[in-house]
């Protein structure tokens, strides 16, 4: 019997998924001996032709990691759509935009100002910013066109899995694997989330919490956290409260603020979660005080919040309620 | 400005003054501008900030929470909740390019109908003084397309 097939493809991202996948160390190798690679750039010099010449749903199981941010990312998606009988958004870029998604809180004008001309190391004599159509010599030279906003893959195509986190966690990867490859019933399809749990991860993270209101936030480099405390209760802006559990909660247990990379549950906006975990811990000042005193000190303790809808959507600015900033050309 | 711009303003209203507020408006027949439109709520701790966020997305121009007095919430410190909420909330929609006249917060106790309607009247001069929203066609117009072709 012919062994199934595999693809996995980056759209735009950072390349990390990939080597998330090889995280799950030796199984590596019994994916590799379980299916045939048809295609991934990574790893494997396939063309994009050679996926168009292959039948519709050719593709067993296609990994896709990346979000939908010009032409090309969105023409291979509907290729691969086609291509693939399961295909899973493979880690945050896909699924919610991940940090590529905060160009949607501002222009592509901007951005490329930044990169291509701001930018001191760059040498802005002898580059230009990029042209879709450019005529060399040999002739015309086409590129991609970069689209104003960031989408994730499911806003794109259908999608039939999800498989969370920035990158996703190894042995979390390597237990949706090893359900695969035995043959095991998956959840039925439909964006389904794999490969996490359904808590947020203050569930999961063996921090205490004492229900303590504070008076000002802090970024990670101006405090080091006293160990075993919650982090969000000592003033650094943890996301666990409106990110999904799966990690085992990583990072608050070395003491570094949880970032949401797992993103938010089902049907939430991690965004406006966070705004409401964010609005619970903060001090009105001590009781008895006035209306424009409690107010003041409302303000005074979210005036030192650095870039709360760059922290609270970090991973998922593209799947949020909004989905981008109002710009002045938007 | 357009003069002919009819603003949308989603109202969220607590249960125990703004909304009784906005029904003594009605019956003693205050004049004021037809923009509202009114969801009652059992307290402005009620309204999480994704109502606000979806109202703006599905089409209002602005939205009001209106809510007891500060002392005056009936479960203690609810309105306390909101103001917190409001308050961040405001900044971030200031850096999704969303000008803070759009989202408002009013007090307005059971019998200050008059005060509450004057509230939807400059509210809906600042509108209009802005212009649409429209988030969907102005600001999303590739991802509605998009998720036209999708399906979803
Ligand atoms: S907010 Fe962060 S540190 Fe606190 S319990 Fe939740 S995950 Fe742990
Ligand atoms: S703790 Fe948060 S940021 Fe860290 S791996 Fe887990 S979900 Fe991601
Ligand atoms: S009951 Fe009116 S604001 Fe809480």
């Amino acid at each position: 019997m012919a062994k199934p097939t595999f693809a996995m493809y980056w759209a735009a991202s950072c390349g990390g998924c990939e080597i998330s996948l090889l995280n799950i160390g030796e199984q590596i190798l019994a994916v590799d001996a379980a299916f045939d690679v048809v295609f991934w750039p990574c790893v494997a010099d396939f063309k994009y032709h050679d996926v168009e010449n292959y039948p519709d749903d050719y593709i067993d199981l296609c990994l896709f990691n990346g979000g939908i941010r010009n032409s090309e990312n969105e023409e291979l998606a509907h290729l691969l759509r086609r291509k693939s009988k399961t295909l899973v958004a493979f880690g945050s870029c896909a699924y919610e935009g991940c940090v590529p998604g905060l160009a949607n809180l501002t222009t592509n004008q901007a951005t490329f100002n930044a990169v291509y001309d701001d930018c001191i190391s760059n040498d802005t004599t002898r580059y230009q910013q990029p042209q879709v159509v450019s005529q060399v010599p040999e002739g015309e030279l086409r590129i991609p066109v970069m689209y104003e906003t960031v989408r994730a893959l499911d806003q794109v195509v259908p999608v039939d899995y999800i498989i969370p986190g920035c990158p996703p966690e190894a042995h979390q990867i390597s237990a949706v694997l090893t359900a695969i490859l035995s043959g095991a019933q998956l959840p039925a399809p439909g964006g389904t989330i794999l490969g996490a749990a359904d808590v947020a991860l203050c569930e999961e993270c063996p921090l205490t919490k004492d229900v303590k209101q504070i008076t000002r936030f802090y970024r990670p480099y101006e405090i080091s956290p006293e160990p075993g405390l919650c982090l969000l209760e000592q003033g650094l802006v943890c996301m666990g409260p409106a990110t999904r559990g799966g990690c085992g909660a990583l990072c608050p247990q070395v003491g570094m603020r949880c970032e949401g990379c797992y993103g938010p549950l089902a049907g939430q906006d991690q965004g406006a979660r966070m705004l409401s975990a964010i609005a619970s811990v903060v001090s009105a000042g001590p009781p008895g005080m006035e209306e424009a005193a409690q107010a003041a000190a409302i303000e005074e303790a979210m005036a030192t919040l650095a870039d709360p809808v760059g922290t609270f959507y970090r991973f998922s600015m593209a799947h949020s309620i909004m989905g981008r900033a109002k710009t002045v050309d938007g | 400005m357009q003069t002919d711009f009819k603003p949308v303003i989603v109202g969220f209203l607590c249960n125990w003054c703004s909304y009784r507020a906005a029904d003594l408006a009605g019956t003693a027949r205050i004049q004021y501008a037809p923009t509202l439109r009114p969801i009652r709520v059992m307290c402005t701790a009620r309204i999480e900030p994704e109502f606000v966020l979806k109202a703006l997305r599905e089409g209002a121009d602005g939205v009001m929470i209106a809510g007891c007095h500060p002392g005056e919430c009936h479960y203690v410190e609810g309105n306390l909740k909101a103001l917190r909420r409001f308050t961040l909330l405001r900044m971030m929609l200031g850096q999704l390019g969303i000008e803070r006249e759009r989202v408002q917060l009013v007090w307005a106790s059971a019998s200050e109908g008059k005060h509450l309607a004057s509230a939807v009247d400059r509210i809906t001069e600042e509108l209009r003084a802005l212009g649409p929203l429209a988030w969907k066609r102005r600001v999303l117009a590739q991802e509605a397309m998009m998720e036209e072709a999708v399906g979803r």
